[in-house]
């Protein structure tokens, strides 16, 4: 059965959110004839096509495994719902180098009502991508932020994977468990971009949770980033801090510029597939990493992804020609 | 023909088993109840659905119970209760079922099985998270230590351990750390004089494998650690109140379907490990039905069980002699190889803070024990008579019977049970009953002993699904770790066939555009996952995409993610012969929500009358416990995909693949 992208694209338009698997089992594939679709439905989706930006609010949730990502998530899933948001989550999992397999198993740990069609959760595995995103998350994501109020990127990892996904989220959350001192030591060695809301999980530990918010603020001043949220949760009922932590996210979004942000993760993106596609080889063509990101910056600002790099790679076949 | 399993069904139809097995000269009962009564749900409960009397008899209040217990004398009686999660309750009931035969608490005689820690390591069937469900444990054990002194309150099972996969080792050291997480939240609660009493009400539950040998060694081992354990972490001066005691139900995992006779002789051999050395002899031996790998077992099956134990005890000379291992260089010397074994592994749950918080590294560590028995199976290095050698056989007569020689439940049941749970809400003092649970909710949220709430609760006529949800409500829900994720994927020594089930993944991929994707859970209250979590490892390792969703799904729940997943297919597991319900409501969820063509494959103890009940329904395949070969089971699932044609296919060895 042929998918419509158009009709697709008009659905997400017009915010009907039953049509999310078929848009992710479009996006997903990578067989030769949905290419075209793809790039039609993501065309049709893009800024240019909307007239701005997704309205959706594109939020990277990422920590350490055993941080209590999932149980965080179904919490915030409940309060996002209680103020009436509709929320896709994409839940990304490593891919096995060996067997290429994968072992989704977030879906268990997040509890939802299968009833409620104003949410959606889909798995994906993370592929072979280093740095914890499967190859079609982003364009998922950017695609549902045009039906959904909220688009959630969930990741596992520590280092990489958020420098990845503060190319597609507008506000990044970094999920820290008291009493594990990687992720303090990964912002002040600077291996870790700073996050936008620091979530310290487990309050109910007291003391513990108490001296891991204090250190992370103390880490955070001694940086210069004054600006990032510490927020500390306990997801164990009685929940604590999940209001506080909806707010700080959205004030996150309030300050931001999301237009500048988006076109920096478009560009950033394209050139990302872009070296995907065509090694180190292509990027010497460019004249090296920052000869092309400073040539992405004087590109018309409503392209969409796919067009950039197409861009990239006319640019890199006429130098090399 | 139908025919009722009556140790199950109704209070009213296990009583009458209960008393005609008294009458025989039986001095104790062991009462199962069903999967909704073991999770905290009444019969009404979406969540009930297929399982009411399923496994179990149904208790939901304490006309229930009484109706269980009638004409039974319960300051005799020795009463055994294998109930976990919800224990408090269904002792509270009890109770109060004593006190309208006059009966004092003091009497009363038995054990409530109670140990949590194994329901999210292999038996699935937890209600609360660990921290609160610990805090009902010590709760119980500080109440009746006092105030009920004659009951276990709790029983340490390593049984379902083992049969979860894991090695002696695992089995001691877990089973281990348990207790220690058990006694360390009750020391909190009593005063040091009575942990000696509160120690030696504490027994375990054990499991015999067919390495009797090794396995005899492992309970003398067990024995060692827990008199160690009384001496030095507690402080337990009596050494009588420092004896190790346990009961056995001896291995349900070795046991076969293919020629399911020779599981007697497994059986007996099973018997020797915990009998034959009286220094760790056990207390209780329960043996199972040569046909459990089939379905339920029918009377005559039982009789024959307890026919071996008495074979065993009255004409061999088995408990005539002392110790006949003392001495044994051999045996001391496994028995020390065991108890290094399990000290190391006893001091790395520790590191994770104990047994509560180590629960995820348990499981997957348990969950790559089972993976690898698996794999020595399927490649012959461990040897299964009847399974994977020896394989010739003639036509067996023991299951040529019209019932194919199991027992099935009555349909009937459900239904009559949630009209009677309906009937008994509206005929209650329902101002009393929502008082009684506003105060269970009060003590819940607070350091209360939750005891005296609960019986007040049960006193009042609350049932099973109310008393929960007032706790589900204050402790939260819980999912349990599933293991699976942090399973070390295929080692080293890949074999040709699994290379040859990726590459064909890899190709089937390509041409679905996407990974191939499957979906693996488990529908209804049965939470044993050991099988369904190996599926999914094993698909993972096979290169597929594999989301799996555990335990306790309702058919709408797998619906709605098979199809927000985008799932090629769909894999399913039942052990508790709910399959005849659940299935087909799964299948009909799914074709609701526009995924009909998505195949259904379905593994469980599924009899084979059964089986072509599923296939007609649309189920693309079935598997029960004969299919050992996990590496062909992901064969026949990509091909089921392979061909994207709707032709019949014969790939597998059951022939069972045809799509409709």
């Amino acid at each position: 059965m042929a998918v419509d992208p158009a009709a697709l694209a008009r659905r997400l338009r017009d915010g009907d959110l039953t049509v999310a698997p078929a848009v992710l089992n479009l996006v997903e594939s990578r067989a030769p004839k949905d290419q075209e679709a793809i790039a039609a439905l993501l065309a049709a989706v893009s800024p240019a096509a909307l007239g701005g930006e997704a309205p959706g609010h594109l939020v990277g949730v990422t920590g350490p495994p055993g941080a209590g990502k999932s149980t965080l998530l179904s919490a915030l899933l409940h309060g996002w719902r209680e103020r009436g948001r509709s929320v896709a989550v994409l839940a990304v999992d490593p891919s096995s180098k060996r067997s290429g397999g994968a072992l989704l198993g977030d879906r268990a740990r997040i509890d939802v009502d299968p009833a409620d069609r104003a949410v959606f959760i889909r798995s994906m595995a993370a592929g072979e991508r280093l740095g914890g995103l499967a190859p079609a998350t982003r364009a998922a994501a950017h695609a549902l932020a045009a039906a959904f109020d909220v688009v959630v990127i969930e990741t596992v990892g520590v280092g990489q994977s958020e420098t990845e996904i503060a190319e597609v989220a507008d506000t990044v959350a970094v999920v820290v468990q008291p009493g594990s001192g990687d992720t303090l030591q990964f912002i002040k060695s600077g291996i870790m971009e700073i996050p936008d809301v620091l979530v310290v999980t487990k309050a109910d530990l007291g003391q513990v949770a108490t001296r891991a918010r204090r250190d992370l603020h103390a880490a955070l001043r001694s940086l210069g980033a004054r600006g990032t949220a510490v927020v500390a949760v306990s997801s164990l009922p009685p929940a604590q801090g999940i209001d506080r932590l909806l707010d700080a996210l959205e004030a996150h979004r309030g300050a931001t510029d999301v237009p500048s942000r988006r076109l920096q993760a478009r560009r950033l993106h394209a050139l990302a597939d872009f070296v995907e596609e065509h090694g180190a080889r292509g990027l010497r063509a460019l004249g090296g990493r920052r000869a092309a990101e400073k040539w992405l910056a004087t590109t018309d600002p409503a392209l969409d992804v796919g067009s950039l790099e197409r861009a990239l790679a006319e640019r890199a076949a006429a130098a090399a020609g | 023909m139908m025919r009722t399993y009556a140790g199950h069904s109704t209070a009213a139809k296990s009583n009458e088993l209960y008393r005609r097995n008294l009458a025989k000269g039986q001095t104790g009962l062991s009462i199962a109840f069903d999967l909704p009564t073991q999770t905290g749900y009444d019969a009404d409960d979406e969540l009930a659905r297929g399982e009411v009397g399923k496994v179990g008899v149904p208790v939901a209040h304490k006309g229930d119970m009484s109706a269980l217990l009638d004409g039974i004398p319960l300051d005799k009686m020795n009463t055994s209760m294998t109930i976990n999660a919800t224990a408090a309750w269904l002792l509270a009931l009890y109770i109060v079922t004593a006190e309208e035969q006059g009966v004092a608490p003091a009497q009363l005689q038995g054990t409530t099985q109670n140990d949590i820690i194994k329901e999210y390591l292999s038996r699935g069937t937890y209600a609360f998270p660990p921290a609160p469900s610990m805090r009902l444990i010590a709760d119980m054990v500080a109440y009746t230590v006092e105030e009920v002194p004659k009951w276990n309150p709790i029983n340490i099972c390593s049984y379902h351990l083992q049969e979860a996969g894991a090695t002696p080792v695992q089995e001691i050291a877990y089973a281990m750390s348990t207790a220690i997480a058990v006694l360390d939240e009750v020391r909190a609660r009593v005063p040091q004089d009575l942990m000696g009493k509160v120690f030696s009400r504490i027994s375990f539950f054990v499991n015999a494998g067919v390495r009797f040998i090794e396995e005899h060694a492992k309970l003398r081992a067990m024995g060692r650690l827990w008199d160690e354990l009384g001496r030095e972490r507690y402080g337990v001066e009596d050494p009588k109140q420092r004896r190790f005691r346990y009961g056995v139900q001896v291995n349900s995992l070795g046991l076969t379907e293919a020629q399911p006779e020779n599981n007697v002789q497994r059986i007996v051999l099973e018997a020797l490990a915990v009998t034959l050395g009286r220094d760790a002899r056990a207390r209780a031996l329960q043996l199972p039905a040569w046909n459990e790998a089939l379905g339920l077992p029918r009377p005559w099956d039982q009789q024959w069980a307890l026919r071996l134990q008495q074979v065993l005890a009255f004409e061999t000379d088995l408990l005539e002699y002392p110790d006949i291992f003392e001495g044994s260089v051999v045996m001391d010397g496994l028995v020390n190889e065991l108890l290094e074994g399990a000290r190391a592994e006893m001091a790395i749950v520790a590191e994770h803070g104990g047994a509560v918080e180590a629960v995820p590294y348990m499981k997957a560590a348990l969950v790559e024990s089972h993976r690898e028995r698996i794999r020595r199976i399927e490649s012959g290095e461990l040897k299964v008579v009847g399974q994977n050698v020896f394989t010739e056989t003639e036509p067996s007569p023991l299951t040529a019977s019209g019932d194919g020689g199991i027992m099935t439940v009555d349909p009937e049941v459900e239904q009559h049970q949630r009209e009677a749970v309906r009937a008994w809400r509206s005929g209650r003092d329902q101002a009393a009953v929502d008082a009684a649970l506003a105060e269970v909710a009060r003590v819940a949220a607070g350091e209360e002993n939750i005891m005296p709430a609960t019986i007040a609760a049960a006193r009042a006529g609350a049932t099973t699904g109310e008393w929960a949800q007032a706790l589900r409500d204050a402790f939260g829900q819980y999912r349990g770790p599933t293991g699976v994720g942090e399973a070390a994927g295929a080692g080293v020594d890949d074999d040709a066939a699994l290379e040859q089930i990726r590459d064909e993944v890899e190709r089937v991929s390509e041409a679905l555009g996407r990974r191939l994707k499957i979906l693996v859970g488990k529908p209804g209250l049965d939470g044993h996952s050991n099988g369904a979590e190996q599926i999914a490892v094993a698909a993972r390792d096979a290169g597929m995409e594999v989301v799996y969703e555990g335990i306790r799904l309702t058919p709408s729940q797998i619906a709605s993610s098979a199809v927000q997943e985008g799932v090629h297919v769909v894999g399913l597991s039942i052990l508790s012969g709910s399959h005849r319900e659940l299935i087909p409501s799964v299948l009909e969820a799914l074709r609701e929500a526009g995924a009909g063509d998505v195949p259904v494959v379905v593994g469980g103890i599924i009899p084979p009358s059964d089986e072509q009940a599923l296939r007609e329904a649309g189920v693309a395949a079935v598997y029960t416990p004969k299919d050992f070969n996990i590496t062909q089971i992901m064969r026949d699932i990509v091909g089921l995909l392979a061909s994207g044609s709707r032709s019949d296919r014969e790939s597998s060895p059951k022939g069972s693949l045809s799509r409709r």
